[in-house]
């Protein structure tokens, strides 16, 4: 390690030293001039120097020497002097002599002539400084020309050395040069190997180069096995100059994956000196071995662009997050390092080829992680049920519960004989709809503060399941009037502040009230008897009988007990009873219905009619029949199961329309259809409704059929034909006609789960693969595979001895009386230990 | 029919001087008087048997040293009775609020004396029909076609006296203790009868055979004074809390343990008791040796000529002398009193103190003959809690709701609700429910669905062991699929050699709740009834067959699964997923738009708005459905004019947007149980 460190720093140190020495070039005179005589006379024995013979200076040659002296600096650097010989006039020796000689350089080696150049050959310095190591370097640097002969010189190396290829378009260029001078100085090290023809670069695989640069190829040839496979190659991606060589053949060099036991912001490395940055696999010791493996992987991937490092995290005490698997650490000072969630190794790849990207895939996959997690859960952890997070967002504020008394198993029977009505919510504390309930009931409570006879109560049937049950609650909330020491009424109306309010009022009335003179009756139609009942608006019934009449009063009195709480029945049977039937044109026994305070009263003639009957017709009649739909009365006019049709109003409607729907809706019955107007001022969920029907807001008031049971067709009334009763039938007959095109059609969809569940039992199958889950199920679907008297259950149990026989097992692995004592003896022995500690 | 029957056989009894009960029971322990109970209310003819002048004569004698090792926690902080009961361990169920151990003991760990107070107040007070003094020592069986089960239960007292019976159900307990013959075993004390006056063991040196609860109850009480004391057993000591099965050593009684681990003092010993023998030597002394060294000597020899294992191996455990040995080995059932007719077999491997039983607790070969209490824990032993108070009172009303419908023609008890309460009623009975939480894994509540899953019918703590039979079994019928809700403890976490203290051993998130340990509510669902061959060959530890899905409801620390996002809302998923509806609620006002502008409407709207009973919510409520993104707010706004609709829509969208930012839960009060 340290040698290689030092062989390092030498390497550099002479990198360093060649780089410096580029800017003085030339400034000093290297170049010694010297006579024949002396010239021969300094040769040594090893040392190469390039002579030039020079009679005296030829013009022609002028330029050439103006190179060769630039050279001799370089060239010193190699060991190899330059020399001009300035020949004697006389001399006609062998180099002196001849006037072509003159037009050559020689290269010696020791007194040995290398070779003759001819002086266009050495054109500049990179020309002569490529072609004089070229010549000198002649066993470290083969030239092939073909195929085979690469081939062999690469086989030949295999499992003994690397050898590094470089294609050069012509000799004497720059990068014939840089090839040459690294040749010099790894010509040991490696075999050096340089072409000039280009099909030999094509045929080394190395197709997308163009042929006009300099390519050079380290060829991993000492590791390569296989004599059939050609070596691996790491191809050099920057220019051929001398400083990049270095660099890659310094990085080919480094051990291809360094482990690293020390804080990674500690850790140096080759790469990183050289400012390419360098890449951490973070492993652990359960995965070690396919860590390395990846390591090794991404390092071929990335020979020659960063280093690989190999970081075990169960030796570092690393604070990063557990589910990094990558780290990287660029050269640049101060930078920290950064640790990332790749997922395969390509990620890693683009990550070191382009460093911009580095910021740009944290993003990213901060991004993929929140798509994944959305993926994952959908949102199902996200409340969607309106009514639960409406309570959950209310459950902080305090409830005004003091109205509302708390019972308990203890208190509920006798609080309920305490006051005439006892009204009892029960309700669970941790259910929603229980607690959207309580919520207007406080309203309620509010209401009816002060109200004699009523004391408003509650059960948290979580608390006194056993009240909860005894009085037959099944569903929560439920809400019940006892009435002292009588019977009870069970709440069935809508879970709304008005309406309980009302119904508890209303039920503190008997139904029907037995009316006793007839100034009673009179205000009784009137809305004005009982007082107490005048503030809330409600339908009076005034059931009217004669004294012969009883079965039909029974019935009355028993839908009475139905009614309860809904409608005032009043009922009178006094001897006047005549009068007030002449009154209002009914002969007895008869209804009369009086709607809102007494404006107006109808007579229903009552034939032999049971209590059910009765009731039904009661409900029916107290209907209006051009009602103003809303939320609270909506379910009313569906159960007719008919085609709606609506006007929708921005406020009240006006009274011609008014008149004219009337009598539209009293023409038909409501067996028909059902007309009906919505206030969208009041009820303003109307708009919803027009929006789901029109792609924009129609103006208003807007007439509409609706099939709401029967194909779910939209049908707007023409707005440019006003509101009349004729307008409308001539429109309903054509829309029966089917000559109106409907403006939308509801959906017939189903109410599907709105989101997925966790599905668990894919994830044990998941995390538990050899759980027997699906093979039991296959072994129930497949009978024949098994045979009934020989059960696979059987054999599965074997396979996995329950906890209890294991542990037996372990505790009683002999039954021979050798085996006792040494157990018991290596008990002791345990015992004896432990004393020591 | 049965008034036919009870008539025949009346006549049948006054012709051979058989004194007829259509039910027999055998012992008026817990379990006995428990089903004593469920009969007399049914108002079933049957009699108990009790051969002792009062019940529970086996808590008279036993246990030795008095102090009962089931709880009785007098506060829970909570009113629900039914919840409490799942912390209260000695109480028989009844109606009576009376009948409640709490009255009886203000102990914790209470005195065996109030539990015979409470049986003896529990039979009196019920006025539960006990025969004492009346010793059951032989049953057979008579061959009728006419009968129930095709033959009638002869019963015969001490003084001869017969009795028949159409079904016996057996509450005899394990009473018959469990003894080891080894040479010397003369010299061994057995529990039943040992001193419980520590003064009588002061400097001694003692060794107990056996390693349940009352070894170590009976080494507790004699730790501070003896010399030390050494246990031994075959199989290594099995911690309840480590185990989580109640019939494993208790904490209250493991005193030992310490003395044992710290100071090397007292010891444990793992060995066959079988390999093992006692020599007396001339001062009185025992000392342990080996079967095999006492059958290679010579018979006549003295003591001196007796090999003992110190001889060979100078460093033997027990190698020291001993004062005395006691055997607390456990009890048995009593298999004497059975004709061969009945063939009552013991069970198998560790149970075989045990009859075999069907998980119906019918026995394996005589149909009619059920048995009860601790004699029925074979069922669940070392998993569950069937062979104590807590759980038995469970399984015998389970077995009196199978007999009421096999012989009386009354079904299982069920509500039907509509489909809308079915989260509800999952979660009520998971947060309150005993029965489920103390017999995990073995009682069930059965959800049946009525057709087009508008409606289902809820069945409390069926044995879950004989779900391919619950057609027949209860008389309710099943062909829409099926719930079965049940609570377990996560699988691999209980264990002798268990770490149940390891770092994140409690999940907190409830899209990890399958991975939960503790005690936790698991919901099955089956589309169709599991056959008995799917039940058979279901996966081991698995309490039922794969189902086609399954939920479990996330741990909690404070058991209590009421958390409407953690706990209701996946479970609401599930079961919209089984069922393929969506089961969430919605105002009155919703409806209200679903009604215009769909053709169909959700369950929640059909089965109350349409029928008048809409939810239409406080203004306050009505706002913060609004501001969730729930609800959509119609109502115009200040300035005239129509907004543009997007811009409406914007805002909605916002609002679900916001909503949607998860919020992240406090890590560490999630996962509370860690700390």
């Amino acid at each position: 390690m340290s040698a290689q460190k030092d062989r390092w720093v030498f390497s550099f140190s002479f990198l360093l030293f060649c780089a410096s020495s580029i800017p003085t070039r030339g400034s000093a005179r290297l170049l010694q001039e010297l006579s024949p005589q002396e010239y021969f006379s300094s040769l040594q024995a090893g040392r190469a120097s390039l002579a030039y013979f020079s009679h005296n200076v030829s013009p022609g040659a002028q330029p050439f020497l103006e190179q060769i002296e630039n050279s001799a600096e370089a060239l010193q650097d190699y060991g190899i002097s330059v020399v001009k010989v300035n020949c004697p006039k006389e001399d006609v020796s062998r180099y002196c002599g001849k006037e072509n000689a003159l037009r050559r350089a020689y290269l010696f080696r020791g007194n040995m002539l290398i070779r003759e150049f001819p002086t266009d050959a050495l054109f500049d310095v990179n020309s002569i400084v490529a072609n004089v190591l070229f010549a000198l370097l002649f066993n470290e640097v083969k030239y092939v020309e073909t195929l085979a002969d690469l081939q062999n010189i690469e086989n030949a190396l295999k499992g003994r050395s690397n050898m590094v290829f470089a294609y050069v378009p012509a000799t004497g260029t720059a990068e014939h040069r840089a090839v040459m001078e690294a040749a010099f100085a790894y010509g040991t090290v490696h075999q050096f190997v340089l072409t000039t023809e280009a099909t030999l670069l094509k045929d080394t695989g190395d197709d997308e180069s163009d042929v006009s640069s300099a390519r050079l190829l380290f060829c991993h040839c000492q590791q390569a096995t296989d004599l059939a496979e050609p070596c691996r190659r790491t191809a050099m991606g920057q220019t051929l100059t001398m400083l990049n060589i270095h660099r890659h053949l310094k990085l080919m060099g480094a051990p291809l994956v360094t482990e690293v036991a020390e804080d990674p912001e500690k850790v140096s490395t080759v790469h990183l000196q050289l400012g390419l940055p360098l890449v951490f696999i973070l492993s652990q010791k359960e995965t070690y071995e396919a860590d390395r493996r990846t390591a090794e992987f991404v390092a071929w991937q990335l020979l020659g662009k960063a280093g690989v490092a190999l970081l075990s995290r169960d030796l570092v005490d690393l604070n990063i997050l557990l589910r990094s698997n990558v780290a990287l650490k660029t050269p640049d000072e101060g930078v920290p390092i950064k640790y990332l969630v790749l997922e395969d190794t390509d990620e890693v790849i683009t990550l070191v080829e382009d460093k911009n990207k580095i910021e740009q895939i944290q993003e990213d996959e901060e991004e993929e992680e929140e798509d994944e997690e959305e993926k994952e859960n959908n949102n199902q952890d996200i409340q969607d049920d309106q009514v639960v997070e409406a309570v959950s967002r209310d459950k902080k504020r305090e409830l005004p519960l003091e109205q509302i008394l708390v019972l308990t198993e203890e208190t509920f029977h006798s609080a309920l004989l305490e006051t005439a009505r006892t009204v009892v919510l029960f309700y669970a504390s941790w259910e929603a709809v229980s607690l959207a309930v309580l919520r207007s009931y406080t309203e309620v409570a509010d209401h009816l503060k002060g109200t004699q006879g009523v004391l408003l109560s509650r059960v948290n049937c979580w608390d006194w399941p056993g009240v909860c049950a005894k009085e037959n609650v099944t569903q929560l909330p439920t809400i019940k009037i006892y009435e002292k020491g009588e019977r009870s009424v069970m709440y069935n109306g809508m879970w709304g502040t008005e309406e309980l309010t009302s119904f508890i009022m209303l039920s503190r009335v008997s139904c029907p009230l037995k009316l006793a003179t007839i100034d009673e009756a009179e205000g009784y139609l009137r809305g004005e008897f009982p007082s107490e009942l005048s503030s809330y608006h409600h339908t009076s019934l005034l059931g009217v009988f004669s004294t012969a009449t009883s079965e039909a009063r029974e019935a009355f009195e028993e839908a009475g007990s139905i009614l309860s709480g809904h409608v005032t029945m009043g009922m009178y049977f006094e001897d006047d009873a005549l009068a007030l039937s002449r009154k209002y044109a009914v002969s007895p026994p008869a209804l009369l219905l009086a709607r809102s305070g007494g404006r107006s009263v109808e007579g229903i003639a009552l034939s032999k009619q049971s209590a059910q009957d009765m009731v039904r017709t009661i409900r029916y009649e107290s209907l209006d029949i051009f009602p103003e739909i809303t939320v609270q009365n909506l379910p009313r006019y569906l159960q007719f199961r008919k085609p709606f049709l609506i006007l929708f109003s921005d406020g009240d409607i006006s009274q011609m329309e008014s008149k004219e729907m009337l009598k539209l809706a009293k023409g038909r019955p409501q067996e028909a259809f059902v007309a009906c107007w919505l206030n969208l001022k009041k009820t303003p969920v109307g708009r919803g409704v027009l929006k789901a029907y029109f792609a924009s807001m129609p103006s208003l008031p807007v007439l509409v059929w609706v099939n709401l049971h029967a194909g779910g067709q939209v049908f707007k009334f023409p707005s440019e034909q006003s509101i009349t009763e004729m307008n409308i039938l001539s429109w309903l007959e054509k829309l029966k006609a089917g000559l109106e095109i409907p403006s939308s059609t509801l959906s017939e969809e189903d109410w599907k789960p709105p989101l997925p569940a966790y599905d668990f039992l894919q994830m044990m199958e998941t995390a538990v693969p050899e759980l027997p889950l699906h093979t039991s199920h296959r072994c129930g679907d497949t009978p024949e595979r098994h045979p009934p008297e020989s059960p696979g259950g059987d054999t599965a149990v074997r396979e996995e001895p329950s906890q209890e026989t294991k542990a037996e097992k372990v505790g009683s692995p002999g039954r021979d009386l050798r085996g006792t004592a040494p157990r018991l003896a290596a008990r002791e022995k345990q015992g004896k230990r432990h004393s020591k500690l | 029919l049965g008034l036919a029957l009870y008539a025949s056989s009346l006549c049948a009894a006054s012709g051979a001087a058989f004194l007829y009960h259509d039910y027999c029971v055998i012992g008026a322990g817990p379990s006995g008087l428990q089903a004593a109970y469920f009969l007399q209310q049914a108002g079933r003819d049957y009699v108990v048997f009790e051969r002792s002048h009062a019940p529970g004569s086996f808590f008279a004698l036993y246990p030795r040293h008095r102090k009962l090792i089931s709880i009785n926690k007098r506060y829970t902080g909570k009113s629900n009775s039914e919840f409490n009961l799942r912390h209260d361990w000695n109480s028989l169920l009844s109606h009576d609020r009376r009948l409640l151990f709490r009255r009886y003991s203000h102990d914790f760990f209470p005195d065996a004396d109030a539990m015979v107070r409470y049986l003896e107040d529990f039979a009196s007070l019920l006025k539960l029909r006990v025969q004492y003094n009346t010793a059951i020592i032989h049953v057979t069986l008579e061959r009728d076609g006419q009968a129930w089960n095709g033959h009638y239960f002869l019963l015969t007292d001490q003084d001869r006296q017969n009795y028949k019976c159409s079904s016996l159900l057996v509450a005899t307990g394990t009473w018959v203790p469990n003894v080891v013959n080894f040479p010397g075993s003369e010299y061994v004390e057995g529990y039943e009868t040992v001193s419980i006056n520590p003064e009588d063991f002061a400097g001694q040196t003692v060794l107990i055979l056996g390693r349940g609860n009352s070894a170590f109850e009976t080494a507790e009480n004699i730790l501070g004074v003896t010399n030390f004391i050494h246990m031994v057993s075959r199989s290594r000591v099995r911690l309840s809390w480590a185990t989580h099965y109640v019939g494993d050593l208790r904490a209250i009684n493991n005193g030992l343990l310490d003395t044992y681990q710290l100071k090397s003092l007292d010891g444990l010993l793992e060995g066959n008791l079988e390999d093992l023998a006692i020599v007396k030597d001339k001062k009185g002394k025992l000392h342990i040796t080996l079967r095999f060294y006492l059958e290679n000597r010579n018979t006549s020899a003295g003591i001196d000529s007796v090999t003992l294992p110190q001889d060979e191996l100078d460093n033997f455990a027990t190698r020291a002398p001993y004062d005395r040995v006691i055997r607390c080995l456990g009890w048995k059932f009593d298999f004497s009193i059975y004709n061969r007719s009945l063939r009552m077999m013991p069970g198998k491997g560790n149970k075989k103190k045990y009859p075999q039983i069907k998980p119906s607790y019918e026995s394996r070969s005589t149909r009619g003959l059920f048995v009860l209490g601790t004699a029925s824990h074979s069922v669940d032993f070392r998993k569950s809690a069937g062979g104590f108070i807590h759980g038995f009172r469970y399984t015998t009303r389970a077995v009196h709701r199978l007999l009421e419908n096999r012989h009386h023609g009354v079904p299982w008890p069920s509500t039907v609700y509509p489909i809308t309460q079915l989260t509800n009623s999952i979660i009520k009975r998971v947060n309150e429910a005993s029965g489920l939480y103390q017999m995990f894994s073995i009682l069930a509540d059965i959800i049946l669905l009525r057709e087009n899953a508008t409606a289902f019918e809820y069945l409390e703590e069926y044995p879950v062991g004989v779900l391919a039979e619950l057609e027949t079994q209860t008389g309710r019928k099943a062909p829409n699929g099926l719930f079965v809700v049940i609570m377990e403890y996560g699988r691999n976490f209980s264990g002798a050699d268990k770490d149940v203290f390891y770092y994140n051993r409690a999940v907190g998130e409830a899209q990890h709740a399958w991975q939960s340990n503790f005690l936790h509510p698991v919901i099955y669902y089956y589309k169709r009834l599991p056959t008995e061959r799917e039940m058979r060959l279901r996966p081991p530890d698995w309490p039922l067959p794969r189902p086609d899905a399954v939920h479990h409801i996330v741990e909690d620390f404070l058991t209590d699964w009421t958390a409407p996002n953690a706990h209701i809302l996946p479970l609401r998923r599930f079961l919209e997923n089984c069922l393929s509806t969506d089961l969430r609620n919605f105002f009155a006002e919703s409806c209200f738009l679903f009604a215009f502008t769909r053709q169909k409407l959700p369950p929640f709207c059909r089965q109350g708005y349409v029928r008048m009973q809409g939810l239409v919510g406080s203004e306050g409520l009505r706002r913060h459905a609004v501001e969730a993104g729930l609800l959509e707010d119609y109502a115009p706004t200040d300035f005239p004019g129509d907004r543009p609709p997007d811009s409406r829509e914007g805002s909605q969208d916002q609002l679900l947007r916001d909503h949607a930012i998860p919020v992240h839960p406090l890590q560490h009060l999630v996962n509370a149980k860690d700390e």
